[in-house]
């Protein structure tokens, strides 16, 4: 008993610890983090209670989560694998249970949705998943049946347990079962289809799932049930034939024909070209559904049909109408229909967008089609978001037993938006932001007043009389504004530190003393791209561009920073479709999101290669250069001030290429004309290897010291080549024993090979970073089966060949090239390196760890000059012993407790401190906080002594006058003596 | 990656005075364990010069006559052009011994006039010297089956061949199945500083360092090292006593006097009776 409690205490003790670390380590800031779940697969509603605040959301990136309807938070989330392996096929949702069939078919699963358990999981036989639904019983719903490829098999919704599995009777080689149906009458149906001949339906007893009947009817115009066919009211299988322009309809309880019902005879007309579909709804799996149902008509027409008595009727055409969706509450049934609000707005077919930007949602009844008082909701689309692409409705009951609901809309650009009556967005949340691709970080605005006298100096002289007044004039205003900032301390001074906010919009956003708040402009796979205060995560500014391909590959370049005050800062982004190289650019200012006024360039021909040059223009826009597949080169700006500095420059701009498809590299030089000649090639064949990545180094890195002091005073110099590239490659064979990881470094320019490494029976994914005159990686070694570290390190040696100028060219000293490696006991996600002002601190590697989990790991670590033997000197030079093994401590974790989940990158930019290096990483999460490899050097501690320094000052300075005033005076008397 | 091998350089003492003014041959410090040997061969009477630079693997000078029979020769091609476009032509044969550790030499021809003249164009409009060499795999046991597409390629400034006097160093590289895979160049030294050279004497032979280079094995993590070194540092522990002794041999003094009077304690609790027992274990939180 004693030690038990002893036990507990000391484990108090520790979290005590560890929570006053975590404040030294981070006295100022609180690091920002945000989660997210990826684009809606699935969503349903928490219905079992009335006044739930769950929505339940399936994504497809493997994330099933619960959010919180009233703020958009995230209640739980469970993050599965990525890839098919973690896929989400289904999600159906019964009372306090969510059931998941996840994996093509793996695995079913029974999540408790009010704390986000696992009730049960089980694996199910192989076979591909094809379907899953509800099976009830008289008013009680007990079991799940699943559809796979061959097999359907049943199992209690209480444990899990297999209740009964049967093979599906198969005459053709073609058959495919597509649906499974159960309307609560003790039997499941099994859909299947024989495309262009026809339809079978198994139905199989609940009890011990023998086959009741079995039918077969002829549908020579069916080729997929789940896309044109629903099950209305008591059976009866409706089917749309965009064909011959009709409804189907077979009754599944009885055996016969199928009746076809031409949509002319309704009353109803389809758009050409479009392919019908049916929507039904069952809102309790042990009942049949409703017999009122949708048949979509067109992009924008919708009609609501009603199965009575095996007839259709026609209860109420809706066009336009972008969506539209059943929702139950109690015994109601509602449908909700989204239209745009102007009605003389058309569709335009080309462009597939709505003239209109705002929507009006209605909710109808069901059973009569009629609309329902008081439900009109408006929807105020973002202008820079993407149109609405599903509607998930939530109806209530209100206290005078009408009908109330909130929606949730789903746009393209993946938001979500939650919205209740009359029209207020509740909360949107940007799951567009999972998916980062690129990032940059720009330099906020200076204030109006720093600004202005910006301005001053950018401006031409025109007269000495003029700029005293200008100069004067700014300065009041900079003393204006000085007083104005006194006013606001005064008055602060006086609140309450809590609640002294500062909410940051897009006009109050200023530069800080330091440059710590940045804005971080993201680019989204799906094509959004968006503003972010780093400080505090608040999204300023979003910008939906449509028509991206969905397999583009995205390069975001700042061509002018915020640094020349009347121009604004630009950003371009390079859009390129990964099939056919064409391109496209995208201009804009990183601060408030606009599209810049300028035009960029048509790319007609596919893009190859893009290179931002340290030119500009007369406005101080960086210069980018284009090379298209016929290796002419394009700039952009290509003014003609551009134009004259290329061609003065054109003989030193060199650019490479890379062809990984043939292993071929190959050096480029820029002509006078715009063309270019090819001046090297390296080639690695392919049967042996293929290139995997090439690394240069990121242009705005700083080395402070040229060289290293060894333990004899003497200086070792690196060898700093500012073109180099390191190139990894990997063994096509596989075996464990052949297998190998190649680095190539070799100079962008002369083509030359610096140093040529194999690392033997290693694999991939290797992971590198290329900076200094160093190159870390990490691959996994084959023979020992754990993940390895290895360091490269380029040293000229102990003189410099040319001091001053780094050339390419004239280098003609190949430099030494140290390696070493280490045991890393985890494997990573993702490596970086941490980028500060001037070079000075010492660099960590930030390591994203599969556990979430951020390590900030010290380069002195990754060091080749490591000793095996500790001698004096490499004392002297405060060289760690060599150990094979690198160590993961638990205080180099940078992100504590807030694991940032999937991480695919790190960003890393240098801030106004030195000492300070900011670090954003994005996967699924995006997390952001600063780093400080040396420590804080250049700021003063919070608990610094103002009082006893000054004090002292004080003192020491009285002292002095004091003593050489007696002094002085000891000095008369001594010669009046 | 330093040079182990010595630069071997045997040359005729008749031949030496002849070449008098070349300069002498920069030992090269990136090959990797080949050493160099150069032989020149000219007659004075037919005032042709022809001179081998061959590396092989620190042989005698008699076997090298051997390598090169069993070898195969690929030309070394060059273009200097004042328009900047290519035209190759041969500078010299590329002699290649395949083996567990390949080796090259060279045998090329100097400078015609007209060739020097244009070298000396080329270089005052600052345009490039180019190589280039077939794409060869050298493993291969068939000559058909060793040549392969394409060329590989390299420059240096044709100013920095002119005023280096064409002391080259070429660089031939291989990947780890023998296939080539890039060539490098440059001159020693490499920065054109635009001194007046004279083209009779000093443009007319190449004086090449040439070299072939496979990749190096990336080493692995040191630990049958590092156990040794931990191994030998416990001996050296085992060898003095007094940090052998144990935790419990160190310190018994202390621990003996703590675990009677526990006992002791705990005795009484068991008599003290119940009510005893659980103020002690109150205490004991």
């Amino acid at each position: 008993m004693a030690c038990c409690s002893f036990s507990v205490s000391s484990k108090a003790i520790k979290v005590n610890i560890y929570q006053s670390l975590v404040g030294q380590v981070d006295p100022k800031e609180t690091p920002m983090r945000q989660q997210y779940v990826g684009k809606v697969r699935f969503a349903h509603f928490d219905m079992h209670v009335q006044s739930s605040k769950k929505v339940l959301v399936a994504t497809e990136k493997n994330v099933f989560a619960s959010l919180n309807t009233r703020t958009g938070e995230v209640y739980w989330r469970h993050v599965d694998k990525t890839g098919p392996e973690g896929n989400i096929d289904a999600l159906l949702m019964h009372g306090q249970d969510a059931v998941l069939v996840v994996g093509n078919g793996r695995l079913l699963r029974s999540w408790d949705i009010n704390i986000g358990g696992l009730n049960w999981e089980i694996v199910l036989d192989s076979g591909s998943f094809q379907s899953a639904c509800f099976v009830g019983q008289q008013d009680s719903v007990k079991y799940v049946a699943v559809l796979k490829k061959s097999a359907v098999s049943l199992h209690y919704l209480s444990n899990g347990h297999q209740k009964w599995v049967e093979n599906l009777p198969e005459r053709y080689v073609i058959h495919r079962y597509q649906a499974v149906y159960s309307g609560g009458n003790g039997e499941v149906y099994t859909l299947g289809v024989v495309p262009h001949s026809h339809i079978t339906i198994v139905a199989y007893s609940v009890e011990d799932g023998e086959i009741i009947k079995q039918i077969s009817v002829d549908a020579p115009w069916l080729s997929n049930i789940q896309a044109s066919c629903a099950v209305v009211g008591q059976g009866m299988l409706i089917c749309a034939d965009p064909a011959t322009v009709s409804l189907y309809m077979l009754d599944l309880n009885v055996q016969s024909q199928m009746t076809q019902i031409p949509l002319q005879s309704l009353g109803l007309e389809v758009s050409p070209g479009f392919q019908p579909t049916v929507v039904s709804t069952q809102p309790n799996p042990a009942r049949p559904p409703h017999s009122e149902f949708f048949v979509q008509l067109g992009p924008d027409h919708y009609q609501l049909l009603q199965l009575n008595n095996g007839q259709i009727v026609a209860l109420r055409d809706f066009k336009p109408a972008m969506l539209v969706s059943f929702a139950t509450t109690g015994e109601k049934t509602v449908a909700a229909v989204m239209a745009p609000k102007n009605k003389t707005v058309s569709y335009f077919e080309d462009t597939h967008s709505f003239l209109s930007r705002a929507c009006s949602l209605n909710l109808f009844s069901a059973e009569s089609g009629r609309r329902l008082l008081d439900t009109t909701l408006i929807f105020n689309m973002d202008p820079n978001g993407g149109k609405p692409e599903k509607l998930y409705v939530q109806a209530f009951l209100k206290k005078d037993d009408s009908v109330g609901y909130r929606v949730m809309v789903q746009t393209e650009d993946h938001t979500l938006t939650f919205i209740q009556q009359p029209g207020r967005v509740m909360w949107t949340r940007e799951e567009a932001l999972s998916d980062v691709v690129t990032m940059e970080m720009v330099d906020l605005p200076l204030t109006g007043t720093q600004a202005e006298l910006e301005g001053e100096f950018g401006k031409k002289a025109d007269g000495l009389l003029s700029m005293v007044l200008k100069r004067l004039s700014s300065q009041l205003i900079l003393l204006q504004a000085w007083i104005a900032h006194l006013w606001k301390l005064f008055y602060d001074a006086r609140k309450p530190r809590s609640q002294v906010k500062n909410d940051v919009t897009i006009e109050n956003l200023s530069r800080d003393e330091f440059n710590l708040q940045k804005m971080m402009v993201m680019v989204t796979a799906s094509g959004k791209l968006f503003g972010i205060d780093s400080k505090t995560g608040t999204i300023l500014w979003r910008h939906y561009l449509d028509n991206i391909p969905s397999n583009a590959a995205f390069k975001l370049m700042v061509q002018r920073t915020t640094a020349h005050f009347p121009h604004p800062p630009q950003c371009t982004l390079l859009i390129k479709d990964k099939d056919t190289g064409l391109a496209t650019l995208h201009v804009f200012n990183p601060i408030f999101g606009r599209k810049s006024h300028i035009t960029p360039p048509a790319l007609p021909q596919p893009i190859l290669q893009s290179l931002l040059l340290p030119l500009m223009d007369q406005d101080y826009a960086k210069v980018l250069l284009l090379v298209d597949d016929q290796y002419k080169v394009s700039a952009f700006p290509s003014t003609k001030n551009v134009l004259q500095q290329l061609q003065e420059m054109a003989s030193s701009i060199f650019f490479y290429l890379v062809d990984s498809s043939q292993g071929r590299l190959s050096g480029y030089r820029l002509r006078t004309d715009l063309s270019t000649e090819m001046i090297w090639e390296v080639i690695i064949p392919t049967e042996v290897q293929r290139i995997v990545s090439v690394k240069g180094k990121r242009p705005n890195e700083h080395v402070h010291s040229q060289g290293r002091v060894m333990g004899d005073r003497s200086v070792l110099y690196k060898y700093l080549n500012p073109n180099l590239l390191a190139v990894v490659t990997e063994s096509t064979d596989l075996h464990q024993e052949r297998s190998f990881v190649g680095i190539l470094l070799i100079d962008g320019v002369t083509g030359r090979i610096i140093h040529e490494a194999v690392q033997r029976k290693a694999r991939g994914p290797v992971h590198l970073v290329h900076s200094e005159n160093w190159v870390v990686y990490e691959y996994w070694s084959t023979k020992s089966r754990r993940n390895e570290f290895s360091v490269l390190e380029l040293y000229e040696g102990m003189e410099l060949y040319n001091s001053t100028v780094f050339s390419s060219l004239d280098r003609p000293h190949p430099p030494q090239v140290l390696q070493q490696s280490y045991i890393f006991p985890s494997s990573i996600s993702t490596l970086e390196a941490t980028l500060t002002e001037k070079g000075i601190t010492s660099r960590h590697l930030l390591v994203g760890l599969p556990s979430g989990a951020i390590l900030s790991l010290p380069k002195m670590f990754l060091d080749p000059r490591r000793p095996e033997i500790v001698s004096e000197q490499s004392r002297e030079e405060n060289l760690i012993p060599y150990s094979p093994e690198m160590p993961i401590r638990t205080e180099w974790f940078i992100n504590y407790n807030q694991t940032v989940s999937r991480v695919r990158g790190i960003y890393t930019a240098p801030s106004g401190l030195e000492s300070t290096c900011l670090v954003v990483a994005y996967g699924l999460d995006i997390y952001q906080t600063r780093v400080y490899p040396s420590k804080q050097f250049d700021v003063l501690k919070d608990d610094y002594d103002y009082m006893l320094i000054s004090s002292v000052l004080f003192a020491l300075f009285f002292a002095t006058m004091i003593s050489k005033r007696l002094a002085e005076v000891k000095l008369l008397n001594r010669a009046w003596r | 990656m330093e040079t182990t091998g010595s630069a071997n350089v045997s040359v005729p003492c008749w031949v030496m005075f002849f070449r008098s003014r070349a300069p002498v041959l920069i030992p090269v410090r990136m090959s990797c364990l080949l050493s160099f040997k150069l032989s020149v061969f000219s007659t004075v009477l037919l005032l042709l010069c022809t001179r081998f630079v061959c590396c092989n693997n620190g042989r005698r000078v008699g076997d090298a006559l051997d390598a090169e029979f069993s070898g195969f020769s690929v030309p070394l091609e060059h273009s200097f052009e004042v328009d900047d476009v290519a035209k190759f032509r041969v500078r010299g044969a590329l002699v290649l011994k395949a083996g567990r550790e390949p080796s090259v030499s060279l045998s090329q021809n100097q400078l015609s006039e007209e060739d020097r003249t244009k070298l000396k164009e080329v270089a005052a409009v600052d345009g490039l010297y180019r190589i280039r060499v077939p794409r060869v795999f050298l493993q291969a046991d068939r000559q058909t089956e060793r040549q392969m597409e394409g060329y590989l390629t390299a420059f240096v400034r044709a100013c920095a061949m002119v005023e280096s006097h064409l002391s080259d160093v070429i660089a031939l590289h291989t990947d780890v199945s023998g296939y080539l895979i890039g060539v490098s160049i440059v001159t020693f030294p490499g920065a054109c500083r635009g001194t007046e050279v004279e083209d009779e004497v000093d443009l007319e032979v190449f004086n090449t360092t040439l070299s072939i280079m496979a990749p190096v094995n990336a080493p692995g993590p040191e630990t049958a090292l590092f156990l040794e070194r931990m191994e030998q540092e416990l001996e050296r522990k085992g060898k003095n006593p007094q940090e052998q002794k144990s935790f419990f041999a160190k310190y018994w003094m202390y621990i003996v006097p703590l675990v009677l009077f526990l006992m002791m304690s705990g005795a009484q609790d068991q008599s003290g009776g119940g009510a005893g027992g659980g103020a002690a274990n109150g205490g004991g939180r």
